[in-house]
């Protein structure tokens, strides 16, 4: 063993009480990094998985990003006069020729799509009333792109296939009109149309108004209603990959010029936040490690004060500043070192102690525990911090120690 | 041929208020001499020793060392010579508190590298018995009488086998049996393991058992009572 090392080592020994609460520092910092990373991590992951299983990772709307170009600038695309307060042509609502449209998306690759016509109805059953928006569904496409079907809590998607004149409520609105399956109600359509239909199915997603506004009936029938024969005006996109949102959206739009939306752009603001909150957490996890390289400073300060004598005298030896140095860089990482292992072993425990812990997230009727997040990484950042902090504590000692200058001390002895 | 040699040694301090303390001095040692310095109290003993130490830097003036002009060698360079050549005993013995006496003798061989974690214990375990302080190799310098400390020290100073010993009032802080035994060894060593030993002392009996006596006065050697 380098006589520095041993040097370290018997400083650390012979002060156990002290090094004990540097060391204790370091663990605490290291299992809270942990502990709270896993967390954090764990729970965003959890989170884009939710917003990416519940909702389409893309969206194609029957609207256009930009405004068409007019037939003028068409013509005479670098003209010196700019036509103003043009009205675009007035045409019905919704996607044209939607069946080679659905037919050309399908030919990508990872993907699943539903064609879907969505308008807003008023339901009424026994004199009240209930605002929301139906959803004209084919239900076997919808399945493929959707999890309302996992949601439901009586009958199914099917039932709209087998009853064209069936619907599919959601559980807030069947509490609130204290209507259950096979009863009928009454659907009102903005101009004026209206209809009995029966309750074939009740969802319950946990989203409250979406529960009691969100109603489903077939396509076809939906058509029929909103007065928009062959007509949808949405697409719902499902990927493999929903990480490739972004470029496929951008593929549609370039291919069908209609708007199409991938989950990242629609939860930009929501992706945003979890930005903010790993700024925090890592804020945070800096602050107590900032507050364990204190106590390491404090502690290695102390040392060197006390050990001035010591250190001229191993000067006066023939020890180079370097040595010196050296014996306090060692003193600091072999307290990051022993204090990253037992802080590795703590984190891990409280880990597992977070994993148990039962949560009930709305709508999910199976028992759900604390997301945690294990990788790797995450323990690795844990060391590499704590090192760090632990030589960057000991380096302004360290460097105070190879200054010492024996015959100041030894004439002050 | 003379083993440490110094030629016009000046030792100032600059500050607001200039202070020489060590002017103007030269002086030869050979191997084999048993040298006292003396002179009063603040005459520049101590300042003196430091620079024949090569812990302190001449103002102006030439150091040889074993035949090396040590005037200009970096702080490392230096450390090195000391390490190699020198060897030092103080008043207060600076022994380090957490190490056995065995472990204090067998740093500087430690440090120098060159001997098998073996022999630089049967090496540290001989100098302590060369002492008369084998039997306390595993105790902690606390647990020794001062005599036993002072014994120990020389016994680290002489851990690289050195060329000169230096020594500042080893004896200051003895009673006078210790102080006896610890000036024997002192005179031993130069008359019989051929070490320079150079010893700062305030001790009249002490000084006359060495083969030169240097006297200082306000920082220079004062030929007449030298
Ligand atoms: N840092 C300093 N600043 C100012 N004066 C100093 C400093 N160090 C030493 N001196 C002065 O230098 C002179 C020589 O000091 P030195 O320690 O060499 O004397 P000494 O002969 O060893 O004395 P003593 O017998 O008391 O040990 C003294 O007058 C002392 O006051
Ligand atoms: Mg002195």
């Amino acid at each position: 063993m380098p006589i520095q090392l041993q040097i370290a080592l018997t400083h650390l020994t012979s002060r156990k009480r002290q090094t004990l609460v540097s060391l204790s520092g370091v663990v605490l910092g290291v299992a809270f990094f942990l502990a709270v990373s896993a967390l954090m991590r764990g729970s965003e992951q959890d989170f884009i998985k939710r917003l990416v299983d519940n909702s389409p990772h893309i969206t194609v709307y029957d609207e256009y990003r930009h405004p068409q170009i007019q037939p003028a600038q068409l013509r005479w695309p670098d003209g010196a006069v700019h036509i103003q307060h043009l009205t675009p042509k007035t045409e019905v609502r919704g996607i044209r020729s939607y069946r080679e449209k659905l037919a050309l998306i399908e030919t990508l690759p990872g993907l699943r799509i539903a064609p879907v016509l969505i308008g807003p109805v008023v339901l009424s059953f026994a004199g009240r009333d209930q605002a929301g928006s139906l959803s004209g569904i084919i239900p076997s496409k919808m399945k493929t792109v959707s999890t309302i079907q996992e949601k439901m809590q009586q009958g199914s998607l099917d039932a709209l296939t087998a009853n064209p004149n069936g619907i599919i409520i959601g559980r807030g609105l069947s509490d609130k009109f204290q209507i259950g399956l096979g009863r009928n109600l009454s659907v009102a359509t903005q101009d004026g149309g209206s209809r009995v239909m029966k309750v074939v199915g009740i969802f319950r997603t946990g989203n409250a108004i979406y529960d009691e506004s969100q109603s489903f009936a077939n396509l076809k029938r939906a058509q029929v209603m909103f007065d928009r024969p062959n007509r949808i005006n949405r697409f719902i996109i499902q990927l493999d990959d929903p990480y490739q949102a972004r470029d496929i959206a951008h593929r549609i739009e370039t291919a069908i010029a209609y708007k199409a939306t991938s989950w990242t752009e629609a939860s930009e603001d929501i992706l945003s936040l979890l930005t903010v909150r790993n700024i925090i957490m890592f804020s945070v996890v800096l602050a107590i490690l900032i507050v364990a390289s204190f106590g390491i400073y404090n502690t290695l300060s102390t040392i060197v004060i006390e050990k001035t004598r010591d250190i001229a005298i191993l000067k006066s030896m023939g020890f180079h500043a370097n040595d010196i140095r050296l014996i306090f860089l060692f003193e600091g990482s072999i307290i990051g070192a022993i204090g990253s292992v037992f802080g590795l072993l703590l984190g891990a425990g409280l880990m597992h102690i977070l994993s148990t812990i039962e949560v009930k997230p709305p709508g999910v009727t199976e028992k759900a525990f604390l997301p945690i997040w294990w990788g790797i990484e995450q323990f690795e950042l844990a060391v590499l911090f704590a090192l760090s902090s632990c030589i960057l504590a000991a380096y302004l000692p360290a460097r105070r120690a190879g200054k010492v200058h024996p015959v100041e001390i030894l004439r002050g002895a | 041929m003379s083993i440490l040699k110094a030629e016009n040694l000046v030792r100032r301090l600059v500050g607001e208020i200039p202070v020489t303390l060590v002017d103007d001095i030269s002086l030869e040692i050979q191997a084999g001499e048993f040298v006292c310095i003396m002179g009063p109290s603040g005459s520049g003993k101590s300042s003196l020793l430091y620079l024949l130490g090569l812990l302190d830097v001449a103002s102006s003036g030439q150091l040889w060392l074993d035949n090396e002009n040590v005037s200009r060698l970096n702080e490392d360079q230096l450390a090195n010579r000391r390490l190699e050549k020198l060897g030092f005993v103080f008043q207060f013995h600076f022994l380090l508190a957490e190490f056995t006496v065995l472990a204090n003798v067998t740093l500087p061989m430690r440090r120098l590298g060159r001997l098998s974690e073996t022999k630089l214990n049967q090496r540290g375990m001989a100098l302590l018995d060369s002492l008369g302080v084998a039997d306390q190799s595993h105790k902690y310098p606390h647990q020794l009488s001062g005599g036993q400390r002072q014994r120990v020290a020389i016994a680290r100073a002489l851990a690289n086998d050195p060329l000169v010993i230096l020594a500042d009032e080893p004896t200051g802080n003895l009673d006078t049996a210790s102080g006896a035994l610890v000036q024997q060894i002192l005179r031993d060593l130069a008359h019989q393991t051929g070490k320079a030993v150079v010893a700062v002392t305030h001790d009249p009996v002490f000084a006359s058992s060495a083969d030169r006596r240097i006297m200082l006065i306000d920082g220079k050697i004062n030929p007449d009572l030298s």
